[in-house]
């Protein structure tokens, strides 16, 4: 065990002067072996130490029943910033931890060339493990304070909404121009606007008590569609107390911190992979058997889904993603390929680099399920296979939902954009957020959107009282 | 030891990339398991809501062997937005094949679980919660929840049963009473007393001459002297009652179906899980009636059938002969739980007045149900004209509608609240 732990690290050593021999630009990164529970509940919950929620213990006992039955093997895990913290699995092999150094390593170099990646780290700092445990402990604080119930209210709601941010607007938000410096408005009172130069001359005119009142139209909360609802609840809540806003604002930060992770799956889990093969590759100093049982699981990692049937009804985005930049190399070179990791996202990566002749290459298709199981090849059009690759993962996943008013009584109106998603909303679970929502809010909230077949339909939590 | 494990990593040269092996907190617990608790408990919290539907359902008024309930459940699922299910879902999927060709057949109508479709789903299959209670663990957190007196015995002035209680100590009683290892006690505090007071009160020269004088008189203090005596002490007091007896008497003519019976049975199961709480020993008698009474077995109760009309009068006396005749007022509590739709012939009506004027003073209380699966119409029946006369004249019954098992358990708690009220007043 401790031989193997010296292998590994000397091998790990040298990859890494390899890799920066290789031209790789990586912040440090320290790796630590960690038991295979410990690695599953990373997945879980997406950082080492987080907040805790009933909702994590149901998606562990699911992931400990995939891994009982061998569907899921978790090599490594890995938290970009300065430092990167990387954890392998004690299970793993020498030669399968050998790779992994490798993918960690290539990982670390995306991280750093990719703008959706700085970006965050320049907003929130790059110690996103030490500050979700701080969150964490914050949070148990809370907990012993107020209770499970209370506390369990607020994350039911902030963890619904995790996936409804706005990551084109920063991380840390000044409320709508002209209440920045009025500082937090009486609860349920709308706050009220700037007057006009004019206006505030005369606002006080000695004897004059009428207050001048703006235009309504100028009271409206919010301005525009708000579409980061955590923003705006932890804002603009009527009565949340300063502990709930900050762990919706907690819910928020990690959310920001896992965009990039989603929005650049397929260029990331490809350029780690090709990087781990060339690395190991060009790696002279490995035993032959070693490069050739790490190389062995780098074909399992990197493989079609497909398998023995030749069909697959989804793509390994490892796979994608490394054919994608082995094809982009091979034809325009690595400066050309850093260049795209450092400007591009999963959609402007797709859309700009996978052509009719890749996609041809790798026999990619769209296909279309019915309700009734039937599942017909629906086409080998290019455009329809990028759309079908990317349209999961538009709006980080989840229906466009935002803030549409704030009315005088303190409820809240909610729209989905039905018309951009091309559909309704499911409406039992939708119901079942309003009422997560209007605990928190502790007033009345709406949902306009539509049911399944277009019609329109008004969503209320009326029923859902305050806790 | 796994801190070194980790410096002789670093030693060997691993550098920036070293791996330091440490083996810390985290594999002392799970985040993971703890949360899954955490979300059994609240599986648990939610379906003790929902208990008294689902205990109505089994069998369970017969006899107190293995009673658990085990209630399948759906993992919980934590709601988010998400779009509705299209009519048609696009996918991407890679190999080979022309546009048009089938790859999955439609799935044969009516087959549940089959996994989802495109990309993977949500790959979770369903996993189910097999949660298993006791009865009677249910039956606490009823009690629990509904914050419910307990049933209290009856004012005791009619119970002649008195026992011999020990009420402490005294320094007279008779020789066979003597409590040895107290006077003991006493004998040893003495001594020591008397051994010591010299040195205490050595600075006042006045008492020390008293003391001397004493001291002089016991130099060895004397072993046991008659105020060392201690006898213990009896009280005669009535001994309330531990014993209880439920009739449970059930109209078995023909208007009466099985779902009449079903609620009838749930509300006697309660009454007598009430009462279990309350005696030590519960004993049941079973009376069905027609237009004439007879007791059945536990067993057969239920299975009765009758034919014809409904005379209640006579279940009324069977139950007052089967009291006299086995159980002395004194010795047990007396309850009595009639379940009926509410006929009786108006030939009857006298007879039955009576008979229950007559019985009612012999219990502790008596719970009426009426039946009236369906509707919940309010009509005024004979049964609970009846029944209303004699709680007019403060006698203990309370009567209930039943129309569905949530009923059953509202009937329940009116009877018990009732019943506390009754046992506050009482002292």
């Amino acid at each position: 065990m401790k031989d193997e732990a010296a292998t590994l690290a000397s091998y790990a050593a040298r990859i890494e002067a390899l890799a920066l021999a290789l031209g790789l630009d990586f912040h440090r990164v320290d790796f630590e072996l960690v038991p295979n529970h410990f690695m599953a509940e990373i997945a879980i919950y997406g950082l080492p130490v987080r907040m805790r929620h009933w909702s994590f213990g149901v998606r562990y006992i699911h992931q400990l029943v995939q891994q009982k039955m061998g569907n899921s093997h978790i090599f490594e895990v890995m938290f970009p910033g300065d430092p990167c913290h990387a954890y392998m699995a004690q299970s793993n092999s020498v030669a399968e931890n050998t790779l992994v150094t490798a993918h960690v390593l290539g990982h670390a170099d995306f991280a750093r060339r990719n703008q959706l990646f700085t970006r965050f780290s320049t907003m929130a700092g790059t110690q996103i493990v030490e500050e979700s445990a701080a969150r964490a402990h914050r949070i148990e604080l809370a907990l012993q304070r107020h209770g499970a119930d209370r506390v369990e209210a607020i994350l039911d709601a902030a963890l619904a909404l995790e996936q409804h941010v706005d990551v084109n607007l920063p991380l840390h938000r000044a409320r709508y121009a002209g209440q920045a410096s009025a500082g937090p408005p009486p609860p349920s009172a709308p706050p009220a606007t700037p007057l006009a130069p004019f206006s505030q001359l005369y606002q006080h005119l000695p004897g004059e008590h009428a207050v001048v009142t703006p235009p309504t139209a100028h009271l409206l909360l919010p301005p525009q569609p708000e579409n980061d609802l955590l923003w705006f609840i932890a804002q603009y809540g009527p009565e949340l107390e300063d502990w709930e806003r900050d762990i919706f604002l907690a819910v928020r930060v990690e959310s920001f911190y896992f965009y990039p992770v989603y929005a650049c799956q397929i260029m990331n889990e490809g350029w780690a992979s090709y990087w781990h093969a060339r690395l190991l590759r060009e790696a002279h100093f490995l035993p032959p058997s070693l490069y050739l049982s790490a190389i062995k699981s780098h074909s399992d990692v990197v493989r079609p889904y497909a398998g023995e049937r030749q069909l697959a009804l989804s793509l390994n985005p490892y796979h994608l993603g490394f054919c994608m930049w082995e094809d982009i190399i091979e034809r325009q070179g690595l400066e050309k390929a850093r260049q795209i990791c450092r400007d591009d996202d999963d959609f402007s990566f797709i859309r700009n680099y996978l052509d009719a002749e890749l996609a041809d290459k790798l026999g990619l298709f769209v296909h279309e399920s019915h309700r009734d199981g039937e599942t017909r090849l629906a086409s080998r059009d290019i455009h329809a296979i990028r759309e079908a690759i990317l349209a999961p993962k538009y709006n980080y996943g989840a229906p466009c939902i935002a803030v549409s008013l704030l009315n005088d009584d303190g409820s809240l109106v909610l729209r989905h954009d039905h018309q951009r998603d091309g559909r309704g909303l499911d409406l039992e679970q939708a119901e079942r957020v309003l009422a997560y929502i209007a605990r928190v809010w502790r007033r009345p909230v709406t949902l306009h959107t539509t049911d399944f077949r277009g019609t329109a339909r008004v969503l209320g939590s009326a029923r859902a009282t305050p806790a | 030891m796994q801190q070194a494990d980790s410096a002789d990593a670093d030693d060997e040269g691993a550098g920036d990339a070293g791996m330091p092996m440490s083996q810390p907190w985290y594999a002392l617990f799970s985040r993971g398991a703890r949360d899954w608790l955490r979300h059994n408990q609240k599986v648990r919290d939610a379906v003790q809501a929902y208990l008294p539907e689902l205990i109505a359902g089994p069998d369970l008024i017969s006899g107190p062997q293995q009673r658990s309930v085990q209630v399948p459940v759906h993992l919980l699922e934590h709601a988010h937005f998400r779009l509705a299910q299209p009519r048609s879902k696009l996918g991407a999927g890679q190999g080979a094949g022309q546009p048009g060709d089938i790859l999955r057949a439609a799935r044969p109508l009516g087959m549940e679980g089959e996994p989802a479709e495109g990309d993977g789903g949500n790959g979770e299959g369903e996993l189910r919660l097999l949660l298993e209670f006791a009865v009677d663990d249910i039956m606490d957190w009823l009690w629990e929840e509904l914050k419910l007196p307990h049933l209290k015995p009856r004012h005791l002035s009619t119970i002649a049963d008195v026992a011999y209680v020990r009420a402490g100590w005294d320094k007279h009683g008779a020789r066979s009473r003597l409590d040895r290892r107290r006077t003991m006690k006493e004998a040893i505090k003495r001594r020591a007393i008397q051994g010591q007071i010299p040195e205490y009160t050595q600075e006042s020269t006045q008492k020390r001459t008293q003391e001397h004088t004493q001291k002089r008189g016991q130099q060895q203090p004397a072993a046991f002297t008659n105020d060392d005596l201690r006898f213990r002490q009896l009280l005669l007091k009535p001994r309330p009652s531990a014993n209880a007896v439920v009739f449970f008497v059930l109209d078995v003519s023909a208007s009466m179906a099985q779902a009449e019976r079903r609620l009838a049975k749930s509300f006697f199961f309660f009454a007598l899980q009430g009462l279990r709480r309350s005696y030590a020993r519960v004993e049941t008698r079973f009376i069905a009636h027609t237009t004439r009474a007879w007791e059945f077995s536990e067993q057969e109760f239920f299975q009765v059938n009758g034919m014809g009309g409904t005379i209640a009068s006579g279940a009324f006396r069977l139950a007052h002969e089967l009291l006299n005749e086995h159980y002395a007022p004194g010795q047990y509590n007396a309850y009595l739980f009639y379940a009926s739709d509410g006929e009786n012939f108006s030939e009857d009506r006298s007879a039955a007045s009576l008979a229950l004027s007559e019985l009612l003073p012999l219990l502790n209380y008596m719970g009426y149900v009426e039946t009236v699966p369906g509707t919940p119409h309010t009509m005024e029946t004979e049964m609970h004209r009846l029944c209303a006369e004699q709680q007019r004249h403060g006698l203990p019954l309370q009567s209930s509608i039943l129309a569905k098992t949530d009923d059953v358990w509202s009937a329940i708690s009116t009877f018990f609240q009732h019943e506390g009220e009754h046992a506050q007043e009482a002292p």
